[in-house]
């Protein structure tokens, strides 16, 4: 066995009196792929970022030895002048967003170009045609022409190359891959992967993986590490850990693929559709260049033909990407959006949406809405009170302030939050939950109203696995006990097997597959849908 | 995030961030040091008066703080108001079983001390503890009636302009569209108007008052406010908490009130304190200019404005050019406080 490349020894790192990586210990051997797996908060992009030294306001402690064949140099003591040496030419490292890692006044190219020039001390000339040919590399099509591209002119899959392509320049020894896929489209994610794995193999560099994301693990690391809490729990060979995995966090981690246990009966062909919608047509206006602008708007056409219906007790799962009209769609059948950009029909109930506050008032009963990001879905400034009788605020304005709260409280138990385990949850603010708990508060804001139909937006991308399976089993068992209509919304392939009745293919506003969830995900018909599921 | 199981009792936002400023031992200070001297100067009438607290005079006792006494009940000759600093009057408390307890400081705003050693101004002595202006006014009094006003017009100016601010700023970011233009264009028409030229020409229309001034600074002072308040209702109002309420169908009024307002009110309050400030200056520097205040009311401005005509009588602009400092860094540090306490990225440890 060689001499392992980086060799970190029991790593903490705490910020004020919170310690957030405690005692972490791993090594990586030259062209290794270790992964290094948890949930949020577990400290995964902490001890990345704490070995290059990048954490602003944070106490690190512990010891660090990079040996790339030169001379082993010991990170955490290296003076800041030689760190920075070190950043970008022997160890690089991408980030989750590049929209947001990519400066957004420089074309792609001078970015790269910034990079060579830098660390490699090219001529102008030179380090250009080394820049396409980095692009090139990551098989960015016509790589010459995207080098003169501005960050927000390529796709997101485009930019995360562009991002490799950068930390790719120098020819690393070390790439630290902080959740590279996971703002990504799923289609996009293998082809990403694949992209990092060939790289790696040509240039002999080491990849330590972060990621939350097993499936991910599986097909790309050799080794697995899994943090928890800050502690790494287990490490070991990505195949041995798979097989048998020793902690009991493994396990639940390992465990945590969504379980389908939804009513299976077939559907009654008398019942009324909750939701029906019939060439739903939705468009934004959209600024036109120059000076017709200022007189006319443009349309972008978000949504287009979509047909479906949700009878009671079912659910109806739509899949799609980014930008492929999802939640317009969920933002229609709430009727949240002006009636002047909606086309086609879509009846509650048999009724229609009026798109007046006074006439939909009856409707918006009937409907509710839980999202996908637990923080900014809950008020911080009221209380769990506030929060969840707020619908009883207008749709039941007769009920006292004892009669709200014992409504709020039974609606709080059955999403499974109760004064047993929160004394004073009532006056609690949403600050002191974690997003698995806001979620479920969200859902008892929907719930209190006695809604017929839940427009699920996404709700549990935001969650961490074994979190997302508890609160898919909470809705599937909300499900049955109030025969309640879910439209799912989703991009999470998974998700949609474990909830779905029908299912909904969605792509650039139209939809292009539609039926039950057996025949769309077991046997899907179109081209898209095919690649959807094999990128899942 | 904190654990659910730290505690029974939940902090609101609002409690948190005033728990942040109390750990701003400057702020707080300087908080706890402000609020005592508006206190104080709210009492000036019996700090600097030069009407006796209590009067006894051949065995009754009078109140002139509350009412108007005329010369000849104390023995005088006239039937016009008591001059209480006259030695004459003085004499006759003096006499066995009369008494006659003056505040700390025996000037009033306006008095005038026809009785002084030296001529005006005059330099600090034991009567005049910091001297007198150019009138023979004691300036201590000045300086309590004058900080007073400052604070007061600060404050009513600051509330105001808050208000106009944060109506104008929720009306454009809620609604946003056509209604966000329009109000821009506005701002951006009424903005360009030259104030001080106004303030010029309406002091020469109208007779100049508190009140005048008031209404004058208002109409312009709201204007950089609305601007943060808009920008915050534009992010605020497509967040999701947001969505969910318009999904119950809760009334767009009920939406900003309970919603969007409480979660807006980030920049207004940092800027409280820097607002007051900027208000102090303001009236500060018209009374300075001779466009503020009427003749006659005691201001910190008119003050400087004499320090710099009497440029040998050092008292008047070193006293002055104290309290103006003092008040303005007290509230600087109470805002960078505030600013601390308020800042997002701090509320979240």
């Amino acid at each position: 066995m060689t001499a392992p490349l980086l060799e970190v020894q029991d790593l903490h790192v705490a910020f004020g009196p919170k310690t957030v990586v405690d005692g972490v210990g791993l090594s990586i051997a030259p062209g290794e792929k270790l992964a290094l797996v948890g949930e949020s908060g577990s400290g995964k992009t902490v001890t990345a970022l704490a070995l290059l030294r990048l954490l602003h306001g944070a106490r690190i402690t512990g010891r660090a030895v990079f040996d790339d064949g030169r001379q082993p140099r010991e990170l955490l003591a290296l003076p800041e002048r030689e760190l920075r040496a070190l950043r970008g030419d022997r160890i690089a490292m991408i980030f989750q967003e590049p929209m947001t890692a990519l400066n957004p006044l420089m074309t792609v190219g001078e970015q790269i170009v910034e990079v060579l020039r830098l660390k490699r001390a090219l001529t102008p000339a030179q380090s250009a045609q080394a820049a396409i040919d980095l692009l090139a590399k990551t098989g960015i099509p016509e790589p010459a022409r995207r080098a003169g591209a501005y960050p927000h002119q390529l796709s997101g899959g485009q930019r995360q190359r562009a991002m490799i392509a950068m930390a790719l320049a120098c020819k690393p020894k070390l790439l630290l891959a902080d959740e590279p896929t996971t703002a990504l489209d799923v289609s996009l994610r293998g082809q990403i992967l694949d992209l990092l794995r060939e790289l790696q193999r040509e240039n002999g560099m080491a990849v330590l993986l972060i990621t939350h994301d097993l499936q991910l693990v599986r097909r790309f690391a050799d080794r697995v590490a899994v943090m928890q809490h800050g502690r790494l729990v287990e490490q070991g060979a990505t195949g041995a850990v798979f097989a048998a995995p020793r902690h009991e966090y493994t396990r639940q981690l390992m465990a945590s693929q969504p379980e389908r246990d939804v009513d299976e009966s077939p559907h009654a062909g008398g019942a009324a559709p909750v939701l029906a919608a019939r060439g739903l047509r939705v468009s934004y206006p959209t600024p036109l260049p120059g000076v017709r602008g200022w007189f006319a708007k443009g349309q972008f056409v978000a949504l287009q033909g979509a047909d479906f219906a949700i009878g009671p007790g079912r659910t109806l799962g739509v899949i799609g990407e980014s930008g492929s009209g999802k939640s317009t769609l969920a933002q229609a059948a709430l009727g949240l959006l002006p009636r002047r950009q909606v086309g086609g029909d879509v009846q509650v109930a048999g009724v229609r949406w009026q798109h007046r506050a006074g006439a939909d008032k009856p409707l918006r009963r009937r409907v509710q809405v839980v999202f996908q990001d637990p923080f900014s879905s809950l008020s911080p400034r009221l209380t769990v009170e506030d929060i969840v009788g707020e619908g009883l605020r207008v749709h039941a304005p007769h009920l006292g302030a004892a009669q709200r709260a014992e409504q709020v409280r039974r609606s709080l138990h059955e999403v499974g939050l109760g004064e047993a385990r929160f004394p004073g949850l009532l006056a609690r603010y949403p600050h002191e939950f974690s997003g698995g708990q806001r979620q479920r508060i969200a859902l008892a804001r929907a719930l209190i109203v006695g809604p017929e139909l839940l427009v699920l937006d996404e709700p549990t991308s935001a969650l961490d696995v074994t979190i997302q399976k508890q609160v898919l089993r909470l809705l599937q068992q909300l499900q049955r006990q109030r025969a309640l209509s879910y439209l799912l919304i989703t991009h999470d392939v998974a998700v949609v097997r474990a909830m779905a009745h029908d299912v909904l293919v969605l792509k650039d506003g139209r939809v292009v597959e539609a039926g039950a969830a057996a025949q769309v995900l077991g046997a899907p018909q179109h081209p898209y849908t095919r690649k959807l599921l094999a990128a899942a | 995030m904190s654990d659910a199981a730290t505690g029974a009792r939940s902090l609101s936002p609002a409690r948190r961030a005033w728990l942040r400023f109390k750990r701003n031992r400057l702020g707080l200070w300087s908080l706890v040091l402000f609020a005592t001297l508006v206190v104080l100067s709210l009492l000036a009438e019996v700090i600097s008066n030069d009407k006796p607290l209590v009067v006894r005079y051949d065995g009754q006792f009078y109140f002139p703080l509350v009412k108007t006494y005329p010369e000849k009940v104390f023995g005088g000759d006239f039937d016009t108001e008591t001059d209480y600093l006259d030695p004459f009057i003085r004499a006759q408390f003096a006499k066995p079983g009369n008494w006659a307890v003056f505040p700390p400081n025996p000037y009033g705003a306006r008095t005038i001390n026809y009785f002084a050693k030296s001529p005006n101004p005059s330099a600090p002595s034991r009567d005049n503890w910091l001297g007198t202006d150019d009138r023979g006014r004691d300036l201590l009094a000045q300086l309590i009636y004058g900080f007073r006003v400052s604070v007061l017009f600060g404050l009513a100016l600051t509330a105001v302009g808050t208000l106009l601010g944060v109506a104008a700023g929720a009306v454009q970011g809620f609604f946003g569209g056509k209604t966000d233009l329009a109000f821009q264009r506005f701002i951006e028409v009424w903005g360009s108007m030259p104030e001080l030229y106004l303030l010029i020409i309406f002091s020469a229309i109208f007779s100049p008052s508190l009140a005048l001034l008031l209404v004058l600074l208002s109409l312009f002072g709201w204007m950089g406010l609305s601007d943060y308040v808009r920008a915050e209702f534009l992010r605020n109002r497509q967040l999701d908490y947001v969505k969910s309420a318009r999904a119950l169908g809760v009334p767009n009024m009920q939406i900003i009130r309970r919603h969007i307002l409480p979660n807006s009110m980030v920049p207004v309050v940092t800027f409280l304190p820097f607002r007051m400030s900027g208000a102090i200056l303001a009236l500060t520097s018209l009374d300075f200019l001779g466009l503020g205040v009427p003749p006659g009311t005691p201001s910190l401005g008119e003050l400087l404005s004499q320090g710099k005509n009497n440029i040998d009588a050092w008292w008047i602009s070193i006293s002055t050019f104290g309290v103006l400092v003092l008040t303005l860094l007290l509230l600087t540090f109470m805002g960078d406080a505030l600013r601390d306490a308020l800042d997002p990225r701090r509320a979240e440890q």
